[in-house]
């Protein structure tokens, strides 16, 4: 099998060999640019403090009122789950749908998803239904939109500093917090998890069985021994086997060679 | 017969010989080397003709190798959207009830407001979000589709940037929905002044729901089926 260390870019489509990253690297794309895959640490423990701080800031931001308003005596204040409910009374049932799936439904889902998977990893093993929860952290993932909420409470504030008195509350600050951790949540690219999963179960690579999740596949097909990571190695072109030796570190194509190798 | 490496079986080589001393690498698609590279798991993984539906060895989500009607799904969405974005921008999105009387906003005149008021860094960020994002987003998402349709060769590395940038901002247009939702919920000062939203907030929403759906079905990977597959700078 040796599809096993190729990689496709996802924009352009073209084959690559696939090398062990340096840390804090990510491989590009050649031809178009887009980056392929990043460089990936066996140890989750940082990741997963991290979305465990992320899911009680975000419990801590729903929970409190975001900001109060004072104006002649009179005081409002709301929760995010407040403002939802004050939409959807107004017969804006849509917006407050989507509002709820933006900031409060798809954050939560992918934090618990994230947890899911990463306790069992660190731990030493597959949880069930890896797959389908990873699939769920990739569907869920674009349609989460707590930075863009933090930057909505922001011009909100501004805009109402002229008509009333504004008293921030707690869950302006855990937005803000919020805010920051999902940002270092983001740059984890959940893919990374199907590499470190196989290595996790120490057997090579997974296949997909239908009813029973997941089993390793033939050990022999796949090194475990990270290869040399020198830089000009990290990547060349997969050209197709022609019965040609393999490329030299600087990518060059077997196929360019090969005339001159014919008797 | 050494002079000519041209052989039908090997059409990269020549492609190869082209470059002098320092041959450029030639690229391989997935597609070309009858292999298919799984969206979800990154897999890659060969492609089975015998059956109708693929799935992926590894995380079992259906495979295929460009997005299933790529294009039409993205004018389907991107027209839609372009409809919508005429009522979310004539249609109040805010309307104030208050002691001095009542008053109806558009986005445009929200801007228009705050950019009276002096608040400029305020308008200016609600004009980003609200009107520059989204009209761009329609016009570079419809011009990379028309492009891909009409198999164009120009430019297909900055066109892939331009669409990897629509990808990334389209999600910051939802900035106006959620001033709305947290207007409407802080100002309902009884008498003295009451906010609700208005039908343009709900076309506004559907536009910017509409615009990343359509983005997510577009296939980068349609641009490069047009290019050769030399290791040419395509700049």
């Amino acid at each position: 099998m040796e599809e096993d260390d190729l990689i496709a870019c996802h924009e352009c489509d073209t084959l690559f060999h696939k090398r062990a990253l340096p840390s804090r690297s990510s491989a590009k794309c050649t031809r178009c640019g887009a980056t392929l895959y990043q460089s990936v640490s066996s140890n989750l423990d940082k990741l997963c403090s991290i979305t465990l701080a992320a899911l009680i800031t975000f419990l801590i931001a729903q929970a409190f009122p975001i900001v109060e308003l004072e104006t002649n005596g009179i005081t409002s204040q709301t929760t995010l789950i407040g403002a939802i409910v004050a939409l959807w009374g107004e017969n804006m049932e849509v917006i407050a749908t989507m509002v709820f799936c933006a900031t409060i439904l798809f954050p939560l889902i992918e934090l618990m998803a994230m947890l899911y998977l990463l306790v069992p990893l660190r731990a030493g093993f597959i949880p069930a239904g890896f797959s389908q929860v990873l699939r769920a952290i990739q569907f869920v993932r674009p349609w989460g939109m707590i930075e863009v909420f933090m930057l909505g409470i922001l011009v909100t504030l501004v805009k109402m500093v002229s008509i009333a008195r504004v008293i921030p509350e707690a869950a302006l600050f855990a937005f803000g917090a919020l805010t920051l951790l999902f940002a270092v949540i983001l740059t984890f690219d959940p893919r990374a998890l199907w590499d470190i999963a196989e290595r996790v179960g120490g057997h090579g690579p997974l296949r997909y069985t239908p009813f029973g999740g997941l089993r390793s596949g033939p050990v022999s097909a796949y090194s475990t021994e990270p290869q040399s990571a020198t830089p000009s190695d990290l990547l060349h072109p997969y050209a197709p086997p022609r019965g040609t030796q393999r490329g030299s570190p600087e990518g060059t194509p077997p196929d360019a060679a090969a005339p001159g190798n014919k008797p | 017969m050494t002079d000519t490496p041209e052989t039908p079986g090997a059409p990269e080589a020549v492609e190869g010989a082209n470059g002098a001393d320092t041959p450029e690498p030639v690229f391989t698609t997935a597609k070309e080397a009858g292999l298919i590279a799984c969206h979800a798991c990154n897999r890659v993984q060969k492609r089975v003709f015998t059956v109708e539906r693929q799935l992926c060895v590894r995380c079992g989500s259906p495979l295929h190798r460009r997005n299933p009607d790529a294009v039409a799904r993205t004018w389907a969405l991107l027209l839609s959207a372009a409809i919508l974005y005429i009522p979310a921008n004539l249609y109040p999105v805010l309307h104030t009830s208050s002691i001095v009387g009542s008053e109806d906003d558009t986005i445009m005149s929200g801007v228009a407001m705050f950019w009276n008021d002096g608040d400029y860094p305020l308008s200016a960020i609600i004009f980003i979000a609200s009107i520059l994002v989204p009209m761009l987003k329609l016009g570079t998402l419809a011009f990379l589709t028309w492009a891909t349709q009409s198999g164009s060769k120009w430019r297909p590395r900055q066109r892939t940037t331009l669409y990897r940038i629509v990808e990334k901002i389209g999600r910051w247009s939802m900035l106006d929905v959620f001033v709305v939702t947290l207007t409407v919920a802080l100002v309902r000062f009884g008498s003295l002044a009451v906010i609700t939203p208005g039908p343009g907030a709900l076309a506004f929403g559907c536009v910017v729901v509409l615009t990343m759906l359509a983005s997510m079905q577009f296939d980068p990977r349609l641009m490069w089926d047009h290019i050769e597959p030399s290791g040419k700078k395509h700049d």
